[in-house]
């Protein structure tokens, strides 16, 4: 049953990744998450945000990123989408990779499925969906159910 | 808060200490504009002091490494000093610790300079 929702409809801005921080930080906060646990949905949510605004609108003003805070009993849901050519997770490379360590990008979607219980990547030729899951008074996040 | 740094010379090493975020925007740049600075000054031991840095996210860790290759690339060295628990923690998972050369006492890594 959701008990809260809220969606916003943002400009493809840097204002609109710390907007989304900054509102995710609250609201988890709210429900009550421990420290570290705020921090890391603070920072999946960033790091999603980051990929919405850079990678899949590319700053075009044009285009739109929307952000939707969903929360139930048991989990608090962030859903992150844009407007640009869908993201290809098959071609981001693994950023443990010995050869990647060096890489100066490239790191985000790893952070996310570190941080978060589930993640949901949809892409589309219309844009991508990322839905992000944390568990409240779950496990500790680290992927284990991440899935695409 | 942004991010801000102000450089020291100890031993003829240089220590940027750092505080803030290093993100996405400007504290990503005020970063790589104090390396590459220190590095048209001839100033190639450079002890990065993270200890006020409140976040990173992956395009701080970015900027860090793209410092260290930057560094080294041109014969110096950059060290990191006194990590937050957070810096640590994400150092940890995304497998940079064992690349950077970490330390936590500032006497003890500026020797390790020389």
């Amino acid at each position: 049953m959701t008990e809260h929702r809220v969606s916003y409809t943002l400009d493809s801005t840097l204002e609109t990744v710390e907007s989304a921080e900054r509102s995710a930080s609250e609201l988890a906060t709210e429900i009550g998450f421990d420290e570290d646990q705020v921090m890391q949905i603070s920072m999946a949510v960033r790091e999603a945000a980051i990929n919405a605004v850079l990678h899949g609108n590319a700053y075009d003003p044009g285009k739109k990123v929307s952000l939707d805070f969903e929360t139930t009993a048991r989990d608090m849901i962030i859903t992150i989408r844009d407007q640009g050519p869908g993201l290809d997770v098959s071609k981001i490379p693994d950023p443990l990779a010995p050869e990647n360590l060096l890489k100066t990008s490239g790191r985000g979607i790893f952070l996310i499925r570190s941080f978060m219980d589930e993640v949901h990547i949809h892409p589309s030729k219309t844009g991508t969906e990322i839905k992000l899951v944390k568990h409240v008074g779950g496990p500790p996040a680290g992927g284990k159910e991440a899935s695409q | 808060m942004s991010m801000k740094t102000s450089t020291r010379q100890v031993d003829g090493v240089t220590i940027v200490d750092c505080s803030g975020r290093i993100t996405l925007g400007e504290g990503s740049v005020v970063l790589k504009d104090t390396v590459r600075e220190l590095l048209s000054k001839g100033q190639k031991k450079i002890l990065l002091n993270l200890g006020d840095v409140t976040y990173i996210d992956s395009s701080g860790i970015g900027e860090l490494v793209s410092a260290f290759t930057t560094v080294r690339n041109q014969g110096g060295e950059l060290k990191l000093l006194n990590l937050t628990k957070k810096v640590h923690d994400l150092l940890q998972i995304t497998k940079l610790y064992t690349v950077f050369d970490v330390k936590d006492d500032e006497t003890a890594a500026v020797k390790s300079f020389n």
